[in-house]
């Protein structure tokens, strides 16, 4: 896959809607993608799209590696259709407030309506007022219909997504849009899955697109039951290095993506994964993480006996905003360390080794 | 099985949240001359079984891993910043000894001279990421000739008998839990029952959650430390437990209803043996309890706890006598079981 | 409908000591059933045999109590929270224990209301001393709210514990009425320790393997005054849920819901849920997945000492309850792109 391949790819998914619960659309562009290369497709009962590139080993048991990124990306739900014809709303997965006001919305009822957040002029605001944060459930949106209009496509609990189509910016490799939390990821898997479609490996490689891991890992965590993998890899975002970071730890944009260390972590897998960068003159970061890793990770690591589980992250500014931005070449790093390692992985790798 | 010594052997072992390989490997060698198959799983946990498979499938449950800090990127002037592993009062971290990465390298964590400071800065507590651990390296360089990011540091504490029955050391919260169950692997009994020291509890009780999978036991006894406030500054119903009064036995905790039968059996056990014993009488913060409790489709679980002062800082103490008592009371319940 | 429900909410059941519902609930249903059992933790099960797929309907006995944390020399305890309660509620409710004791929660001085904190509060049982008091309550004892049930002119109903006997009631009259053959299996369980984590359906799905689950339980509305921006009201029918912290409702099953209701001319009402979860939270997530969603009765003054409900809610969400199970669940099978 070549670098303006990679950028249509991401293009797609970053356009598709796909909020936590509400996946398909993403999902089903992800599939085709899959399935041009070479792997068998299917959702499980949760709805997780699995894809399955085949080993070649002949002797003995195959090991599994499963490679999972999350496909949902944050949005919001309508909570109430008001009179006046306006929308309440809550976040379905981390909003900030302060990024809602003016932002462009798609709501997804009964035929899909372009509508924005609204916000009271700068003329009328008080002093107070221009102080404070408006919180969501005080915000709403206008679609510009009636109450009577509006009440006979939209209901409570329909869907809101961001209406935002990604840009590249004239360096040609910056990225920004929304949803690369981690539709980078799921284009992570993608190239991966292109590297390996003309290349024979013994494992069998899963590729996973998880649902609803926005709202607690909730597709991780039945993926990894249902599959119980000998071992995972979880990719994902991080925060890239920016504006008001400095007492955080953050990471470069197009310095490779950064590998997770800490006791999330498999050691071994770990080392692995960073000798494959090594051996293959990739660039890779090291993020280490005390605890928590809020990833999908998470949720393999402690399922049935235990999964070796490792975590690959793309540097990313701007999290869970409309204006997320990663660079390119991260991606295309990203699913090179990921195909080389799984070419590597053979019946001496795994739990059960 | 020589308590005071094992409980400082143990105390003394480096063992942060993610890298508990040293205390499974000590205990591993213990177990190992008392001819113990041991095995160690994906995650890190070593389980034990003891006796022969027979009856109702005990499982007695104690933590490895201790509270640390994880080295997170190393700045120009050869300091090292990092962040807590597990819950740690940012408070107690100034003007301390640390051991620092794999190789144990001496460190300190300093501050700013009280002569340079402003009137007032006395009183506001350091936070977290304005302190630096501060192992003299030159540059950044230097540091990252020595060090990976995503290191461990342990406090710098070798555990010493303070009286006739009281310790003072590093990480009894949990090597009192583990020396309880050492003991009663180590000591000569007849009774069967499968042990799992488990790993990751301080960051989210993840070591507890697999083993509990895969051995599936009909009961589950966590043995832990657990906090006794029983001193100046705390009102005497806030105290949870009291030194010298024995093993506490939890009503619940954050993560699990402790069963109310099993918590009955515990006492009946202890008033059987003439052991003293009291409650944890707090239901906050969390244990191996609940990842155990809920597993499957339900396992009977309690919680028993050795308490502890000052946990989760350089320096906890704890009475020896509360230490046998435990002992004794896990036997003592274990025998009605078996 | 109204007999049973005041039967249920008034019982004993703090979370972790369910049993005098569960024995109640048992001799309400027990002999219709193929089988009932209860697991470790003390779920009852309530079982009707039949062909695949297997449906789990869930609601949860328990409510929210206090624990006895410590008995004073002077006999007064202090407490702990069993479940989202606030001790600005507690204060001045008059609690009861399984014994059928009865103490007086109230706080030490404070000088404004923000110092109400759980350490400030402490519970009169009129004993003397502590050994007097330990001759009628222990620590570690439980102890829930002490409310009758209330029928209010019309057709509402007041009860500590709605949350969620009104859920255990909709179940039992649902099992009364239910007519065999059933075009599959069905499990109703009757949950532990809802209050305290959704942890009796979490084991409970485990140990049951269903291929679809469903909770019965009660959902706040909007409709007091200044309420929330939350479009649920009382006595506009039974809310199906859409989403709440703990699930997204797998929308095949929010769709067979609301078709099952529009054609038994049911009102219903669609339900999403800022904060607070449901058992159904659980049963999705075990195993490898279990598709699931919750019907909801409308219950204002959740966690209070004094839940209201509509008995047209209760009636309605028995009626959808009885016809979800009258006709197959849709196919939610592995494999569809």
């Amino acid at each position: 896959m070549n670098e303006s391949e990679l950028v249509s790819v991401l293009t797609r998914l970053s356009s598709a809607t796909g909020v936590a619960g509400f996946e398909d659309q993403a999902v089903e562009i992800a599939a085709g993608y899959f399935q041009s290369y070479g792997c068998t497709v299917k959702r499980d009962r949760f709805g997780n799209l699995l894809a399955l590139k085949a080993g070649t080993a002949k002797k003995g048991r195959i090991v599994s590696l499963a490679l999972v990124a999350h496909i949902d990306e944050i949005g919001a739900m309508v909570t109430k259709v008001e009179g006046g014809g306006f929308l309440r709303f809550t976040a379905i997965g981390g909003l900030d407030a302060r990024t809602l006001p003016g932002q462009a919305v798609l709501i997804h009822g009964r035929k899909i309506l372009k509508g924005v957040i609204g916000a009271k002029p700068p003329h009328l605001l008080t002093d107070q007022e221009r102080k404070k944060t408006v919180p969501i459930d005080k915000l709403f949106i206008d679609v510009g219909l009636s109450y009577e209009d509006l009440n006979n496509i939209v209901s409570v609990g329909d869907i809101i997504s961001f209406e935002q189509n990604p840009l590249l910016l004239s360096n040609r490799k910056y990225i920004s849009g929304k949803a690369l939390d981690n539709r980078a990821g799921v284009a992570a898997l993608i190239f991966c899955a292109a590297e390996l479609a003309d290349r024979k490996h013994e494992a069998n490689i899963f590729f996973i697109a998880s649902l609803q891991e926005e709202v607690g890992l909730r597709g991780a965590t039945t993926a990894a039951f249902g599959l119980n993998p000998d071992l995972a890899v979880a990719v994902d975002v991080t925060h890239g290095d920016g504006p008001g970071l400095e007492n955080n730890f953050s990471y470069k944009l197009g310095a490779g993506p950064a590998l997770a260390t800490g006791p999330n972590f498999d050691v071994d897998l770990f080392s692995k994964l960073k000798n494959a960068a090594a051996d293959n003159y990739l660039p890779c970061q090291i993020e280490p993480i005390p605890g928590r890793s809020g990833t999908d990770a998470w949720a393999f690591q402690v399922t049935r006996e235990g999964i070796p589980t490792g975590l690959l992250s793309i540097p990313l500014r701007y999290m869970h905003s409309t204006v997320e931005l990663i660079n390119i070449d991260d991606l295309a790093v990203c699913g090179k360390i990921l195909s080389f390692y799984a070419r590597s992985v053979n019946y001496t790798h795994g739990k059960r080794s | 099985m020589k308590i005071k010594e094992t409980l400082a052997e143990l105390s003394n072992l480096r063992g942060v949240s993610g890298a508990e390989a040293e205390v499974s490997s000590y205990l591993a060698d213990r177990l190992e001359e008392g001819r113990f198959e041991v095995r160690v799983d994906s995650i890190g946990n070593l389980l034990v079984r003891k006796g022969r498979k027979k009856g109702k499938k005990l499982m007695l449950s104690a933590h490895m891993d201790e509270v640390g800090l994880m080295i997170m990127d190393f700045e120009k002037n050869g300091l090292l910043r990092f962040r807590a592993v597990g819950g740690i009062d940012s408070r107690i971290l100034v003007a301390k000894r640390l051991r620092v990465g794999i190789h144990a390298l001496p460190g300190v964590i300093g501050s700013k001279p009280i002569h340079l400071q402003k009137k007032g800065e006395q009183d506001k507590p350091f936070r977290e990421d304005s302190l630096y651990i501060d192992c003299g390296f030159k540059n950044h360089e230097e540091a990252a000739g020595y060090l990976k990011v995503g290191e461990y540091a342990t406090f710098d504490v070798k555990c010493a008998a303070i009286s006739k029955n009281a310790f003072r050391g590093k990480a009894f919260d949990n090597r009192a839990g583990c020396l309880v169950l050492l003991s009663l692997l180590l000591e000569k009994n007849s009774l069967s029952f499968d042990a799992a020291f488990t790993v990751q509890e301080e960051v989210g009780t993840r070591g507890a959650q697999i083993a509990a999978y895969t051995m599936e036991p009909d009961r589950a006894l966590v043995v832990e430390s657990t906090a006794a406030a029983d001193t100046p500054e705390t009102e005497q119903e806030l105290s949870s437990t009291i030194l010298g009064q024995g093993p506490a036995i939890s009503l619940m905790d954050s993560t699990v209803m402790v069963d109310r039968q099993m918590r009955n059996e515990l006492t009946v056990a202890a008033e059987k043996a003439g052991i003293i014993y009291q409650y944890r009488r707090f239901t906050g913060a969390g244990t191996d309890g609940g990842a155990i409790a809920y597993s499957r489709s339900g396992v009977k679980t309690a919680v028993l706890s050795v308490p502890c002062r000052y946990i989760h800082s350089p320096h906890s103490v704890l009475y020896e006598s509360d230490l046998k008592s435990t002992i004794d009371l896990v036997r003592s319940w274990l025998d009605t079981q078996q | 409908m109204e007999k049973i429900l005041k039967t249920l909410t008034e019982l004993y059941g703090p979370s972790g000591e369910e049993e005098t519902v569960r024995e109640k609930i048992l001799e309400l249903v027990g002999k219709r059933a193929d089988s009932t059992f209860t697991d470790q933790l003390g779920n009852l099960f309530v079982l009707f045999r039949g062909n695949a797929p297997k449906i789990l309907i869930s609601a949860h006995m328990d409510e929210i109590g206090i624990i006895v944390t410590n008995i004073d020399e002077n006999g007064f305890l202090r407490l702990a929270p069993l479940g989202g309660l606030s001790p600005s509620i507690l204060t001045g409710q008059r609690l009861r224990f399984k014994s059928g004791l009865i103490g007086l929660v109230y706080h030490e001085k404070i000088n404004d209301l923000k110092e109400l904190t759980w350490p400030k509060l402490y519970l009169d049982i009129g004993q003397k001393s502590r050994s007097e008091a330990e001759k009628v309550v222990a620590i570690g004892d439980l102890a829930c709210f002490d409310q009758p049930f209330v029928s209010v002119p019309g057709s509402r109903f007041l009860a500590k514990a709605m949350d969620n006997r009104a859920g255990c009631a909709v179940l039992v009259e649902t099992i009364s009425g239910l007519k065999r053959p059933l075009p599959q299996e069905v499990c109703f369980v009757f949950s532990v320790q809802e209050e305290l984590g959704l942890r009796g359906a979490k084991t409970a799905a485990f140990g049951y393997e269903p291929d679809y689950g469903l909770a019965v339980d009660v959902t706040r509305v909007g409709d007091t005054p200044k309420a929330d921006n939350m479009a649920v009201s009382l006595g506009l029918g039974p809310a199906i849920k859409v989403k709440d912290s703990s699930v997204i409702t797998h929308p095949l099953i929010r769709r067979f819901m609301v078709d099952q209701a529009k054609n038994l001319n049911i009102d219903y009402q669609l339900e999403v849920l800022e904060r607070g979860g449901t058992d159904a939270g659980a049963i999705h997530l075990s195993r490898a997945g279990v598709p699931s969603g919750a019907l909801s009765i409308p219950c204002r003054y959740v966690h209070t000492p004094s839940e209201m409900v509509d008995s047209a809610d209760l009636e309605n969400a028995v009626n959808l309850l009885s016809g979800l199970l009258r006709v197959p669940w849709p196919a939610v099978t592995e494999g569809h792109l």
